[in-house]
């Protein structure tokens, strides 16, 4: 035996020897995140935008919707941290409500996709029966650009939130499903799914403790990203008028009524386009440091 | 008596030529071609050939990993290659496998007492004491501390993941084992400590083993008999010593003079003795005619283009399929 082998197996004994090293994977990854420079950068700027939509009442007391002729096109000061708008009502409001109304719609469109890619993408990828209907009528969706396959879909829901939510959903779903469908191709063959058939395990079971697990780390970097896309995707939505209607406050109406009044008020529409800026260029950092620690193909085997 | 496995005309055919939706190819390649063999009860039969010869695949018909394309499988003097899937899955606590693999042979999100409890489970065990502490002899069995139990796979070396399947493989108290290449991804002093702990298992627990590998000093060690792969048939089966001492198909005579000598004093006459084999081993997509064999055999003779040769029994327990010997 060479002096290396030597080594390198003295390491392996003592890396099970070794008392304390008990450290549970999940733990191992959440500490590498942690030290993640870009990852704590992405998750302090979309921190900032959630903590806001979830205490908006508190650091918004003002109602977004109450309209002051008086006080309209107010340049951001004291009183209106970001000025006001064509009928006087408070940007500050306006803007942090919409953050509400952003996450509560990107979590929406990224839990439907978490639930319905993952089904669709498992189906398709574990059986093989299934694989050609399945991602036959997936590409044919992913053929259509996200945002116009979410326009026409709106175009016959109607605009509203839900219908956006909806919308949204299926025009991302197809590119969630073959995520999830390349790694559970890649993880059926494993020989550890192989062991578990040879036990006797059936198809739920081999599913729900060896392929999903382990297909997990793909699934939440793009589940990370696609929060930004659908973020973004709903304030060109509603930007375009098929979101949520007026009055209530969405980044991208917001910016759609400022437009009008761009060179006389310009704040009105940069406050949102900034807001919107901060939480996707968060979330794309987020999940590039997802994807760094997360990612099996960049693992360095221990 | 009968034998603990008769395998009898087994054939696994693969589609190859990987076809876009309108233009499949009917390509075939056959990966284990027209093999029959025995098992018997306790021993362990050694299967060696070159890597694409279908021995894995072999080994996994044997126990339905694999669906066979035609023959039948006897476990027990019990046909199981009709068995529908429920009866199968009882019937699998009986045959278990352990891989080359001991990286990707191991989820690497479950604890090692996960893995190991994972088959009791399957067949209705509850997660409770009496469940736990099986899972404790299995360790002491394979020789894992207690507290390995609680680790996940990534914290173990090579070898002692190789133990963790093997204690995976046998909680249930399976009789026979399919060992596919256990010990092949090892450092040399690691594997002769698994291919030991093997062999202790065994006798403990009265296994039987078909044990592939393409190192034959290691099937020597291990094996009652040894069965000899070539392009998906089997050419030479007999028991060990007699296969060692006085091997029949060139094909065998080839793969033992291969073995490296590990005294150089005796390395000039090994030499001398060498049979080379010319060329590669051809496409099992399109095997020669008559023997496959053929286009490397030095002794080839035209018979051996036409005809492929019937299996032989020149020696009581000895068989072999070649036209040099028996009645052609």
């Amino acid at each position: 035996m060479t002096p290396l082998e030597v080594g390198a197996q003295a390491q392996g004994e003592a890396s099970a020897e070794a008392p304390g090293s008990r450290r549970r994977p999940f733990v191992a990854t959440l500490g590498r995140l942690l030290r993640h420079r870009l990852f704590l950068t992405g998750l302090c700027l979309f921190g900032i935008i959630v903590l806001a939509a979830a205490f908006a009442p508190i650091i918004a007391p003002e109602d977004p919707n109450r309209l002051a002729m008086r006080f309209k096109f107010l340049p951001p000061g004291a009183e209106y941290p970001f000025g006001t708008d064509n009928f006087g009502r408070s940007q500050w409001s306006r803007v942090i409500y919409g953050a509400q109304l952003s996450i509560a719609m990107g979590l929406a469109v990224v839990a439907l996709n978490a639930v319905f890619g993952t089904l669709i993408g498992a189906l398709a990828g574990y059986f093989r029966r299934l694989d050609d209907p399945i991602m036959r009528v997936n590409d044919a969706l992913m053929a259509f650009p996200a945002i116009l396959l979410a326009i026409g879909i709106t175009a016959v829901l109607g605009p509203s939130t839900i219908d956006a939510v909806i919308a949204l959903a299926i025009a991302y779903i197809p590119r969630t499903a073959r995520i999830v469908r390349a790694s559970v191709i890649v993880l059926r063959e494993m020989e550890y799914v192989q062991a578990a058939i040879a036990a006797g395990a059936g198809h739920w079971r081999i599913l729900r403790h060896h392929i999903l697990p382990n297909a997990m780390a793909p699934l939440i970097v793009q589940l990370s990203f696609l929060f930004a896309y659908a973020v973004l995707s709903e304030a060109t939505l509603s930007f375009l008028g098929l979101g949520a209607v007026p009055p209530t406050p969405t980044w991208g109406n917001i910016m759609a009524q400022g437009r009008q009044y761009m060179t006389e008020a310009p704040w009105i529409i940069t406050i949102p386009g900034v807001a919107l800026m901060i939480t996707v260029l968060g979330l794309n950092l987020l999940g590039d440091g997802l994807r760094d620690v997360l990612d099996p193909r960049l693992r360095v085997q221990p | 008596m009968t034998p603990l496995v008769d395998a009898v005309a087994l054939e696994k055919h693969f589609a190859s030529g990987e076809g876009a939706l309108l233009a499949r190819r009917a390509g075939r390649l056959r990966a284990v071609d027209g093999v029959s063999l025995r098992i018997a009860h306790g021993e362990t039969l050694g299967l060696v050939g070159e890597s694409g010869c279908g021995k894995s695949t072999l080994g996994r018909l044997l126990i339905r990993l694999t669906e066979p394309s035609a023959g039948a499988i006897f476990f027990e003097g019990e046909e199981i290659t009709r068995l529908s899937t429920k009866a199968l899955r009882e019937k699998r606590r009986a045959m278990q496998i352990i891989f080359q693999d001991p990286y990707g042979a191991l989820n690497p999100r479950m604890s090692v007492e996960d893995i190991i409890m994972e088959p009791l489970l399957i067949h209705g065990a509850k997660r409770d004491a009496p469940t736990r502490q099986k899972v404790s002899e299995m360790l002491d069995l394979v020789g894992l501390p207690k507290h390995a139990r609680d680790r996940f796979p990534h914290e173990f070396s090579g070898g002692q993941r190789q133990r963790i399947g093997i204690a995976r493989a046998l909680v249930l108290r399976p009789k026979l084992v399919v060992c596919d290449e256990p010990v092949s991804a090892l450092d040399v002093s690691v594997q002769a400590q698994i291919v030991n702990l093997l062999q202790d298992l065994q006798s403990e627990l009265r296994l039987t083993y078909l044990f592939i590998a393409h190192d034959l000093s290691v099937v020597k060690h291990i094996s009652n008999r040894v069965a000899v792969m070539y392009l998906g048939k089997l050419v030479e089966i007999a028991e060990k010593r007699e296969l060692y001492r006085k091997p029949l198909h060139p094909y065998t005579q080839a793969l033992i003079a291969a073995v490296p000598v590990a005294h150089p004093a005796n390395r000039a006459s090994a030499r001398a003795g060498r049979v080379r084999l010319p060329g590669d081993v051809p496409s099992a997509l399109h095997p020669p005619t008559g023997c496959r064999f053929h286009t490397r055999c030095p002794h080839a003779m035209a018979i051996c283009r036409a005809e492929e040769p019937k299996i032989a029994e020149p020696v009581a327990g000895h068989h072999v399929a070649c036209h040099l010997i028996g009645p052609s």
